[in-house]
């Protein structure tokens, strides 16, 4: 078997690890040929279902006359809380407070209070119009700010972060400044709206096709919405058109309810509804009210804060308990606290549930952080930078958190004197300076603002995954993980640390739609964790395997292991090299077991709720961003003239990957604190409920010049996969420093003596209305 | 005149293929007709409203002897207006041999996908902007892509991927240019003259044969419902699932599709898309062209007409008020009568124009400012491209020896309609140009406007950015020596 002269002896395999590989996709994307759930081929009798969903926003359901929806033409079959034969309770935290269908009481405006199951979709849709319900409506609260401020209602139980004496230490500092911040909400907006298909099988089972962040909870509220078996439940998902968090617990709804409609009604049934509905009925980002008060000395020196974050979490708790938690673990961003005490306050609303969102409670968190050091900044006529870098964590001391986790891996001095010398930020603020004494309506402004974003699922036992790895006899890979693809690129980085294993190029790795057939009990994909998780379980599958190879081919060859050593596309066994198909065919012709189950649980990570203390994140993932904006002083206007982003990835799997992350985070998250802006009303209608009122980012409003730079300088300090870093959230919250931006060019006005106090997001009209007050301000005080 | 010979089906191409349709539900969209009918997955649906552009499809229409492919929304888009067209879809850009299409092959290279669902029409729009120009500006292809969100990539990777597509093919040998004349041949050989009527009752529809064959066909249905691009009809039935039948399409009417001049006044016909007005005015009324750059995205200018945005009579229609303060025209016709009123006449209150049943807007006749006006018009919105205005200006202003010899100004988004500031006007004719007049007039705004709070922005922002409008307009016209303007052009950052 040794054919050394005829074989093509490759030097590396291609798409390997560190291969700026494209996504596995690409191809399919471009052309349009990429399945998504609703162009799946329909098996004939399939039937449509459409939600009835509630117009007001609190009250009790007096009669719900369905009669003429029942005859409207093509409806099959209604669905209502009677129908469901299980429970009927979606809640994910297990705290039975979000029912399916709404019973007898409503809660949010857009509440799903009936399905209507019809031969089309339109038809169903048509028929949903022509329900008549009786109200009885109740006073519903919306805003947070009007939540009972003694007792509010919590719809979980809050968390308490305590370090040192935060009351003495701001009692006895030489300053203190006490303030609010009102940070708004966010739509995830996914191109592909939320959607589920479910095929009914045969006893009790169905199989859902489900775009979904978490099939395995899919699974669970299915199982449990029709009072059967997990065991029975199928959830399939190849990919989503985005998710963002909006479909780790959001897509439950739908899925349940398709496969209640399709085991009713004994056929395949789709369920997709239309983006205002889907705009309307389903759960944000929370919107919070941040109440802050900042003791420091004179130079600026953070010596105590007290900290609250309220939060409008909706009818139910959903993942609030989670998100305000993660909330309070960023309150510090890169910042050291002497004394700190933080509460979080997730406030019940009649509103929709609010749910994860990249960064998860984070950037809301880090928000609270950068308001306070804008407030020290101004108070001290310096410049925020300074007092940021004033008051960032030490390396050896001062280096532990609100929840006495020591920072063990701190890189943000180094990557923000980077980013301030790349960036040109003194020579720029200089400049800056300059151009706004001669000019009176347009204004610049300027900020550098750093992350540091903790990376675990705070749950300690979601930090665990599986994957299932096949070797076929010729040499081709199965790939299966509990992760779920949605434009992350994770199912490129988990192929390719497979081809780096077995050092097999990545076309030999075949990546297999997601499915809880195949891998159970997974976690949702979600904190950032999809890579370092999965990717570390189908690296496990694939040692298991190459192990046994090792073990064979020692035996059959009778060399000493230490001699065997996987090369690009073969195996080098002694003084011969063996093709992998080759070795493959031999090891199945001696039964050797070509498949494996990986596993991988994170080490090291332990957390007491109660008591406020452990060490709930594995590391931080750090960076740092430099914008430069203009606004109009005469309407709000803005643009961002340039931005310079230092991202730190460890070890990268894939550049060109992480580099789409970053990007797309970073303007994500630039329009959550800009143009992307949740209305309701008075009566509790989201008034913002399609791209035509709720504006995300387009191209032309990228950063004029946007330089973005991989800080991959830095290995993980922890044996992570490859060493890589996490890159799917942190980006995100480098758009604050637009923000903060926004704030320098407002405060401007005031020759930067006065905090523009400036919220999120920073509409044009937010930008003009802190204009004018600063300028009233500044009149005032001559 | 006789009437028409009449027929019982549209027909068009469909990624080079005729296609004869017979039964064609008034309310049928274009993309549930690719989807559904046609299986044709690679078009998606992201927001059935026309402004995400994940829907985005090519539509070849013949203008004379000109074939031009544009972008248009599926969603929103009638089947029944394409009769006569050539629509192309993404899955018809892959080559025989399965290779990718440039744009597509630049795509793949420079990561421009992430979760794929907006892709496709990217891909689409792209092709249409290469189509025009194959080496764009980054204006010209921000401008292309006004009307396409991506919600992963954050652009920078489609910019960079739009940027190197002429480095993987030559756009005139595109097949679309290539064919280019085999398709005009086809799309002649199904011009026969006829009215199109199609169903009976609520299922009816109608493409009238030509303009006059369209006054009869509305005198004898005047409640019909006229939909030319549908960038609003659409949505009528997209989101509020209307039925709007019986329906008259207009899109397809050449002889409203004209733009000429006459003794300074443009007369535009109702037909003419946003798109083909900005050609016509652009170089005329600057000023105008920038406004309406920012109308929609590119598939909804290329749909949405002159016409359409003044007859639906919306507060908040981006084209009256720059219209009205220049002092446009409306002629309506009914059969064979016309009548030509004042622009701002046509408005009467929120949802009711001066339009009786059976008539219908023919033309808008715009007067060009003199050398000696002053022209402005500026839109706020909450976002800066492809929103809908909070509050829009527009200002022809005469100065003379230092005085206001005459003012226009009109505003969108501060009333139930389209309205002029005639207390402003006022206030400032025969007033020295100065700032103490300006801030005097300012006082006026009260008078003539009452703002509302709504999604958009409240009324304090709206009255008081619309007031700073005229201090911008003075500003611009006074020898201020800083930016005024915020521009995507203007200089980069500081340093």
């Amino acid at each position: 078997m040794t054919r050394h002269e005829a074989r093509d002896l490759k030097a590396t395999i291609t798409g390997g690890v560190g291969a700026d590989r494209q996504h596995d996709s690409a191809h399919k994307h471009v052309t349009g040929e990429a399945v998504y759930i609703d162009d799946m081929p329909e098996p004939a009798g399939t039937l449509h279902a459409y939600l009835g969903l509630s117009t007001i926003a609190h009250g009790t359901i007096r009669k719900m006359d369905l009669s003429e929806v029942e005859e409207a033409p093509g409806v099959v079959a209604l669905l209502t809380e009677n129908d469901i034969p299980g429970e009927n309770d979606i809640s994910p935290a297990g705290l039975h407070d979000e029912p399916i269908f709404a019973s007898d009481v409503v809660e949010f405006h857009g509440q799903p209070m009936f399905a209507v199951i019809a031969e089309t979709r339109e038809a169903a849709r048509r028929a949903c119009k022509l329900a008549t319900v009786d109200y009885e409506e109740k006073p519903a609260l919306i805003d947070i700010a009007e939540a009972d401020p003694e007792t509010p209602r919590l719809v979980t139980k809050p968390l308490t972060l305590s370090r040192g004496d935060a009351e003495a230490a701001i009692a006895q500092a030489p300053r203190r400044i006490k303030g609010q911040m009102r940070v708004g909400g966010q739509d995830h907006f996914y191109l592909e709206g939320q959607i589920a298909f479910a095929i009914p099988g045969e006893d009790m089972d169905v199989t859902v096709y489900s775009s979904t962040q978490h099939p395995s909870e899919v699974q669970h509220m299915v199982a449990h919405a029709l009072g059967i078996s997990s065991h029975a439940v199928t959830i399939e998902v190849r990919r989503m058109g985005g998710g963002f968090g909006g479909k780790e617990t959001q897509a439950n709804v739908f899925a349940a309810i398709s496969a209640i409609a399709a085991k009713h009604t004994g056929r395949p049934v789709k369920l997709r509804p239309d983006r205002d509905d889907d705009m309307i009925a389903t759960g944000k980002r929370h919107d919070f009210l941040i109440d802050y008060e900042v003791g420091f000395d004179d130079e600026g020196r953070i010596l105590g804060v007290d900290l609250r974050y309220a939060a409008r979490c909706g009818l139910s708790a959903d993942l609030s308990g989670a998100v305000t938690d993660r909330a309070l673990f960023h309150c510090d961003n890169t910042y050291f606290y002497p004394a700190v005490h933080a509460v979080s306050a997730p406030l019940y609303t009649n509103t929709v549930s609010n749910t994860a969102f990249r960064g998860f409670g984070g950037p809301q968190g880090m928000l609270g952080a950068e308001r306070i050091i804008d407030e020290v900044a101004f108070a001290l006529g310096k410049d925020p930078l300074e007092i940021r870098k004033r008051n960032f964590y030490g390396e050896t001391e001062r280096n532990v958190t609100p929840y006495h986790q020591t920072v063990e891996d701190n890189v943000v001095h180094r990557v923000v004197a980077e980013l301030e010398k790349s960036a040109d930020y003194a020579t720029r603020r200089r400049a800056i300076a300059n151009f706004n004494a001669s000019s009176e309506i347009i204004k610049r402004g300027i900020a550098l603002t750093p992350v540091k974003f903790g990376i675990s699922f705070t749950a300690t036992q979601f930090n665990q995954a599986g994957a299932l790895v096949h070797v076929y006899t010729d040499g081709s890979v199965h790939l299966n993980h509990g992760g779920t693809e949605m434009g992350q690129g994770l199912y490129t980085k988990v192929a390719q640390v497979v081809a780096e294993e077995l050092q097999i190029d990545i076309d030999q790795v075949k990546i297999t739609a997601t499915t809880t057939g195949k891998v159970p009990n997974t976690s949702a994909t979600a904190a950032s964790s999809g890579s370092d998780l999965n990717g570390m379980a189908a690296q496990n599958g694939a040692r298991q395997i190459k192990n046994r190879l090792i073990d064979f081919a020692a035996d059959y060859y009778g060399v000493p292991k230490e001699q065997i050593e996987f090369l690009p596309g073969r195996v080098r066994v002694g003084n011969q090299e063996i093709d992998f198909p080759d070795l493959i065919k031999q090891a199945y012709m001696a039964r050797v077991q070509l498949s494996a189950a990986g596993f991988y649980k994170t080490p090291k990570i332990h957390w007491d709720r109660d008591a406020g203390k452990g060490r709930p994140f594995y590391y931080f993932a750090y960076g740092a961003a430099c914008a430069e904006v203009s606004i109009d002083t005469l309407t709000g206007e803005y643009m961002v003239e340039r931005v310079d982003i230092l991202h730190e990835t460890g070890k990268s799997l894939n550049r060109a990957v992480d580099l789409g992350q970053i990007e797309g985070g970073f303007i994500q998250g630039m329009g959550w604190l800009t143009t992307e802006e949740l209305v309701w009303d008075e009566k509790g209608q989201l008034r913002t409920h399609a791209p035509s009122t709720y504006k995300i980012p387009l191209a032309s409003d990228r950063p004029k010049i946007f330089k973005v730079a991989l800080a991959d300088w830095a290995e993980n300090a922890e044996p992570t996969i490859h060493r890589s870093k996490a890159v799917g959230e942190p980006p995100f919250m480098l758009a604050m420093s637009v923000l903060h931006a926004l704030s320098d060019a407002v405060a401007s006005v005031a020759d930067h003596k006065i905090s523009p106090r400036l919220n999120a997001p920073a509409t044009p009209e937010c930008v003009l209305m802190a204009v004018e007050r600063l300028r009233a301000a500044s009149a005032k005080a001559g | 005149m006789t009437t028409p010979k009449v027929r019982n089906e549209i027909r068009f191409l469909l990624n080079g293929r005729k296609v004869a349709l017979s039964d064609v539900p008034p309310e049928r969209t274009l993309l549930d007709f690719l989807r559904l009918d046609r299986r044709l997955m690679g078009t998606k649906e992201g927001c059935a409203e026309g402004d995400c552009g994940a829907c985005t499809v090519l539509v070849g229409r013949l203008t004379g002897e000109k074939l031009v492919y544009e972008g248009v929304t599926a969603c929103i888009r009638f089947l029944g207006s394409l009769d006569g067209c050539h629509v192309v879809t993404v899955e018809h850009l892959k080559r025989p041999d399965g290779s990718l299409h440039p744009v597509q092959q630049a795509m793949v290279d420079y990561h421009g996908s992430q979760c794929g669902f907006c892709t496709p029409g990217f891909v689409m729009s792209l092709y249409a902007q290469w189509m025009r120009d194959p080496s764009p500006s980054d204006a010209a292809i921000e401008k292309a892509l006004q009307g396409n969100l991506c919600r992963c990539t954050g652009y920078e990777p489609i910019i960079r991927a739009a940027r190197a597509i002429s480095s993987y093919g030559d756009a005139r040998e595109d097949p679309l240019a290539a064919e280019r004349y085999s398709v005009i041949a086809e799309l002649k050989a199904l011009e026969d003259g006829a009215r199109v009527v199609i169903g009976e009752d609520r299922q009816r529809l109608v493409i009238p044969a030509n303009v006059v064959d369209l006054a009869t066909v509305l005198e004898a249905e005047p409640n019909a419902t006229i939909v030319a691009g549908s960038t609003d009809v659409g949505l009528w039935v997209a989101k509020f699932l209307r039925q709007i039948a019986p329906v008259v399409f207009i899109g397809g009417l050449d002889e409203l599709r004209t733009v000429s001049e006459q003794k300074g006044t443009l007369t535009i016909g109702a037909g003419v898309s946003y798109s083909e007005a900005f050609s016509a005015l652009s170089g005329r009324v600057p000023a105008l062209g920038r406004l309406i750059d920012r109308i929609g995205g590119d598939q909804i200018r290329n749909m949405g007409t002159i016409g359409g945005n003044v007859a639906n009579g919306s507060p908040i229609g981006d084209m009256p008020p720059p219209l009205i303060a220049l002092g446009a025209t409306i002629t309506l016709r009914k059969g064979s009568e016309r009548r030509t009123i004042p622009l701002e006449e046509f408005f009467i209150d929120y949802g009711q124009q001066d339009r009786q049943p059976g008539e219908f807007v023919e033309n808008v006749h715009v007067p060009l400012p003199d050398s000696g006006t002053h022209f402005a018009a500026w839109k706020i919105s909450k976002r800066r491209d492809e929103d809908i205005t909070a509050a829009l200006g527009a200002f022809a202003i005469k100065i003379e020896d230092g005085r206001v010899a005459a003012a226009r100004i009109a505003y969108g988004g501060m009333a139930p309609t389209p309205k002029r500031a005639l207390a402003v006007e006022e206030a400032l004719i025969g007033k020295p140009w100065t700032a103490e007049t300006v801030e005097q007039a300012l006082l006026a705004y009260e008078r003539d406007f009452t703002a509302i709070t709504d999604m958009r922005a409240s009324a304090n922002y709206r009255m008081l950015a619309a007031k700073n409008l005229l201090r911008r307009l003075f500003l611009e016209t006074s020898g201020y020596p800083g930016p005024l303007e915020i521009t995507r052009n203007s200089e980069g950052a500081a340093a």
